[in-house]
């Protein structure tokens, strides 16, 4: 593991480096000089390499796999088949619930999606798995396959989405002003930089397992499963991540292939999924299709709100992007009625990814908000806060804050709001239509319980241990923000290590929860070491301050001495010194001292154990409104975004400078989304054709104009032990509705299905 | 193991006769073969390394005419003075083109010898039927995803669009392919697939691109190259237009134009009919317009191509329109 030299963080005053301080990201230097060795980075003994074979058909059987000519090529040492890896057991799902199968084969005989493993090839070099990968013969029976959301029926209703109040339908059938349409998002793909892969080594019924992760105890607990092993068995660690945006939380297919082989081998094993696997080996975002039907009086006031959502799952697994998710709270409506079905395709099981169900909920009912707007002729900013939702409308409860019609007023004042002229199409520059949109966002306060450990080093060092992880979002840096401000010490004098699961445990990295979760543990555990140091420092008869007449001690700067600063003055090093002490350490958890052995394991492996959202007296969700420009060429239909003011709330920032770079960093995402991110399917293969970072189109950097977050938040106790909210998902929510908005205000095209490209423009 | 033999020449003879064994091929940048070795297109038996040839970057420009080494880097080329000056579409359409990273490795003559990004020919594990790869088995694209694929200059045997920008000015302002012992019109140099997909380029066992010519022209120094895609940087064209043109003393009459689109035809496609209806007529947008539309002549789509009969035309227009304010 690295150790980050803190003088590097750029931390040269006191309000640099405490909670809410624009501390630089302790790890950065790291990453900038590739000091830093990422999970599958390490360099073992005996590695071996292996490479999978994908399936060329969407659906249908495997007949054959014929493997002698892999088995005969130079440096192989294994071919996997269903019939030759060893046989797992199936591990229980992210919610603790267990399997209806007894077994499980991460190769398939019976083929659900285009690209599925079928087998595997385990060589001595990477080159020779490659090259023998492509001699095995795999022959098929093949089926005909649902490729998307048009090939199948209407789905299978998912009555648990199901949310209503009043009378929505006859309330919309009267309504004096009705919108009605449909808003479609493809199938979206995480493209994180860093692929996904691990290498996994057995020592006796000891497996570690190197691989990038957003959730270490949970994945370790499938691993355990698996292999029929004691949790305690199985490490993991991923000292770094390159980019998970959801889809790093979960021990997948290819994992068990490379854990199974190491096993089988005897030796240790690296999988690595080049990037056409990275498309078909785990879910991106399901594709999406909603229709919004708002109802209104002529005052603009909304009087039902109708909405209908499907999304894409697999064949074999199920996936809901909760499509009302926005829709059900964003605005106060007497009448609503939400409903959700899924439809079953030929893909690898949808995931997560940066705010699933809000992202592309919000596309609904922000777009529709807007259609509703210009029937009605009011400013799309003014019809939002016409329809402001004073508490939450479905939980029926108080907002524990919402700074909403803050960031409405911050946001359009930055941005010249006020200078937007109404009418769609009536802003040019030469060539260039530009057009003004807006529209909101908002992310729920996930909450879990959390620990950590603190330990006092002799030397007056800190060091603070989480098997919670840092994927770029600034978790090293908080939490030794937290440990420096919490003990009184220099933040230089504070080591943060994670990513690995033998430290204290973490829940899963997702759902913008783990600053909340694991600032909170880190400033208990904090709290508790100082307490142990100041109560030795008063009671120990070796200690300088022994017999002074002080209730408390205080440290500051590292330097301990008693609160009015009459007494004597050391160190920490110099009261460890003088104690006779190694380490002070401390671990310390926000667990609730009822919770069962059992509790605490499910607390950290699973997700059952998260707080909802509505827990108690109030609903908790961070807020956002985004503000766009546009510039859509009136001959190509080309679109750019070329201005993005952002107002956010998400609470207290435990360092603003890394919580607006998580939030441009949602914005880019939104932008990529809105104009250019598409799995385009080949309709009769059922398989992704362009799966590789040069046709799967992300934004250049050519692409981003200077975005401007405003942070209109304030501490909000309900939600965190320090008050901050989620950052990390928010930011993406809204940003395609409020761009699409923008085109239209630009063209008077009104473009509902995603990406906006230009064909759909000209 | 894919294992391969590597040569390294050291002059032009050198290379000559190692690309005429079987399986030859040359490697200049690189930035082509390895992509395309990587995903199982180019299976070299012998790979040549032309890199270290001296002699072969020079750029010699003046006004009558351009000489470019087949080894000029992409990037160099781009920002040359003299051809930013005499031959400023050139400039334009390497710029554009690629990532900084590709343009300071990739060569001019690599960069003619670029393949299509047709996804089914990129990927010949998953779609085996392609006549490039495999003459005779047939085109995946044909009734699959063909969004960008071309809608000029087709055939039935294959509609892979040619991806390159540079060759777009060049064929627009009659540029010649030097192979050592015959030059070429660059415009004849690529091939349509007709029946013969698996042939892009008349070029020969044993030849090799030496240089690169460009005769200097009043239509040449007054040029633009607009390239239209779907985001801002790094990103093959939806459609381009390399233009050049001449007005007479009058300053509206147009004497010469020269015209060539990108991003919607099989092989870099000079649009003369375009050109043959503005020449003599005066220089305004609603002939400009008109006559550009002239170049879809032709013009067979696959469905989600369809677009670049109503964009390429635009983008003609544009650049002519562009180049007519700045007098």
């Amino acid at each position: 593991m690295t150790v980050h030299d803190m003088k590097h963080a750029g931390s040269d005053s006191a309000r640099l480096e405490a909670v809410g301080g624009r501390l630089s990201r302790v790890d950065g230097p790291a990453k900038i000089t590739g000091a830093a060795h990422y999970a599958f980075e390490q360099q073992l003994e005996g590695l071996t390499h292996a490479v999978l074979v994908g399936a060329t058909i969407a659906a249908g059987k495997v007949t054959g796999i014929d493997t002698r000519a892999a088995e005969t090529a130079p440096g192989v040492l294994a071919v996997l088949t269903p019939d030759t890896i060893m046989e797992l057991n199936s591990a229980s799902d992210w919610f603790g619930r267990q399997p209806s199968e007894e077994t499980y084969c991460p190769l398939v005989r019976e083929v659900t999606f285009s690209g599925q493993h079928v087998a595997a090839v385990v060589a001595e070099t990477f080159e020779q798995a490659v090259a023998a990968a492509a001699l095995v013969k795999v022959s098929y029976d093949e089926m005909p396959a649902i490729v998307d959301l048009s090939d199948g029926s209407d789905g299978i209703p998912v009555d648990a989405m199901t949310k209503e109040w009043g009378d929505a339908e006859a309330a919309f059938a009267e309504a004096p002003v009705r919108v009605c349409a449909a808003y479609n998002t493809p199938r979206e793909f995480q493209a994180a930089m860093e692929p996904h892969g691990l290498i996994a080594r057995w020592e006796g019924d000891q497996l570690t397992i190197w691989e990038p992760s957003q959730w270490l105890d949970g994945m370790a607990r499938t691993y355990a499963e698996w292999f029929g092993v004691p949790f305690q068995n199985v490490r993991l660690v991923s000292p770094y991540i390159g980019g998970g945006f959801g889809s790093k939380a979960l021990a997948l297919a290819h994992s068990a292939v490379a854990a199974a082989a190491a096993k089988m081998l005897g030796r240790p094993v690296k999988l690595v999924l080049n990037r056409p696997q990275n498309f078909t080996s785990y879910g991106g975002r399901a594709a999406t299709r909603q229709t919004v039907a708002i109802g209104a009086d002529k005052a603009g006031r909304i009087q039902s709100i109708v909405h209908r959502g499907v999304n894409e799952t697999a064949v074999d697994g199920m996936w809901v992007e909760p499509l009302g998710s926005v829709t059900s709270i964003m605005y106060a409506t007497p009448n609503f009625s939400s409903k959700q079905n899924v439809v079953r395709v030929n893909t690898v099981v949808p995931g997560a990814k940066r705010a699933p169900g809000e992202n592309p909920s919000a596309f609904g009912i922000e777009c529709a908000i807007d259609e509703l707007a210009h029937e009605l002729g009011i400013d799309p900013l003014e019809m939002r806060l016409i329809n402001y939702a004073e508490q939450d409308p479905h939980a029926k409860k108080a907002w524990s804050t919402r700074q909403l019609r803050e960031a409405f007023a911050a946001g359009a004042e930055a941005f010249g709001w006020a200078k937007r002229s109404r009418e769609p199409r009536s802003m040019r520059d030469g060539h260039q239509l530009i057009g003004w949109g807006v529209a909101a966002g908002t992310y729920p306060v996930r909450r879990a319980y959390g620990e950590a450990v603190v330990k006092l080093l002799a030397d007056g060092s800190v060091e603070v241990e989480s098997s919670s992880i840092d994927m770029g979002q600034g978790t090293y840096t908080i939490l030794a923000q937290t440990a420096a401000e919490t003990l009184g010490v220099p933040v230089e004098k504070v080591s943060v290590r994670l990513g690995d699961s033998h430290f204290a445990r973490a829940g899963v990295t997702g759902g913008s929860r783990l600053a909340g979760v694991m600032t909170g543990a880190v400033y208990k555990a904090a709290g508790q070491a100082l307490d142990e140091l100041i109560g030795l420092a008063l009671s120990d008869p070796r200690s300088p301050f022994h017999g002074l007449q002080a209730n408390t001690l205080q440290v500051k700067g590292g330097r301990i001495a008693s609160p009015r600063g009459d007494g004597p003055e050391f160190s920490i090093a110099e009261l460890m010194r003088a104690l006779g002490r190694e380490k002070i350490e401390a671990k310390g958890d926000t667990v609730p001292a009822s919770f069962t052995p059992e509790q605490r394991y499910n607390n950290y492996t699973t997700i059952a154990m998260a707080l909802p959202h509505t827990e108690g007296d109030y609903s908790r969700h961070s807020w956002c409104a985004h503000f766009v420009e546009v510039r859509v060429d009136e001959d190509f239909g080309t679109v750019r975004v070329s201005r993005v003011v952002s107002a956010l709330d998400s609470g207290r920032l435990y360092n603003p400078k890394l919580a607006e770079s998580q939030w441009k960093g949602g914005i880019i995402m939104g932008i990529g989304q809105a104009l250019l991110e598409e799995g385009i399917v080949d309709r009769r293969h059922g398989r992704i054709v362009n799966g590789n970072l040069a046709d799967y189109m992300l934004p250049t950097n050519a692409d981003i104009p200077d975005i401007r977050t405003i942070s209109v938040g304030i501490p909000d106790p309900h939600s965190s032990a320090l008050g901050g909210k989620g950052v990390g998902e928010l930011g993406i929510v809204g940003v395609a509705p409020a761009i699409a908005n923008a085109v239209f205000h630009a063209t008077g095209k009104r473009v509902r299905d995603l990406p906006i490209t230009l064909e759909k423009l000209i | 193991m894919r294992d391969f033999s590597y040569l390294r020449a050291d002059s032009v003879e050198a290379a000559r006769n190692a690309a005429a064994l079987p399986g030859a091929m040359l490697l200049a940048g690189g930035t082509t073969l390895i992509d395309l070795a990587k995903c199982g297109v180019a299976e070299p038996a012998t790979v040549i390394d032309i890199s270290h040839i001296e002699g072969l970057n020079a750029i010699d420009v003046t006004a009558d005419r351009a000489v470019i080494g087949a080894l000029a880097k992409m990037s160099h080329v781009a920002d040359n003075a003299e051809v930013k000056s005499h031959f400023p579409a050139v400039s334009e359409a390497l710029w554009q083109a690629a990532s900084a990273q590709l343009r300071n490795m990739a060569t001019i003559g690599g960069n003619l010898m670029q393949r299509t990004r047709c996804p089914y020919f990129r990927d010949p594990q998953n779609f085996p039927v392609c006549n490039k790869r495999e003459p005779g088995s047939g085109c995946s694209a044909i009734g699959g995803v063909t969004r960008g694929h071309a809608v000029l200059g087709t055939s039935e045997a294959c509609i892979a669009t040619y991806p390159g920008d540079l060759a777009i000015a060049l064929v627009a302002f009659d540029a010649e392919v030097d192979l050592g012992e015959r030059k070429l019109k660059v415009e004849d140099f690529f091939l349509a697939p007709g029946a013969t997909a698996e042939r892009e380029h008349d070029i020969r066992p044993g030849e090799m691109i030496t240089a690169i010519e460009i005769p200097g022209s009043a239509a040449a120094r007054r040029s633009t190259y607009l390239k239209v895609r779907d985001r801002q940087s790094y990103e093959f064209a939806a459609a381009s237009a390399a233009v050049g043109l001449e007005l007479e003393g009058d300053g509206r009459t147009i004497r010469d134009i020269r015209v060539a689109v990108g991003g919607v035809a099989t092989k870099p496609w000079r649009a003369r009919a375009v050109e043959e209806a503005l020449k003599g007529k005066p220089l305004d947008e609603a002939s400009v317009r008109k006559a550009s539309e002239l170049v879809m002549e032709g013009a067979v789509d696959h469905g989600a191509n369809r677009y670049k009969i109503a964009l390429a035309p635009r983008v003609i227009a544009r650049a002519i329109l562009k180049l007519g304010e700045t007098a």
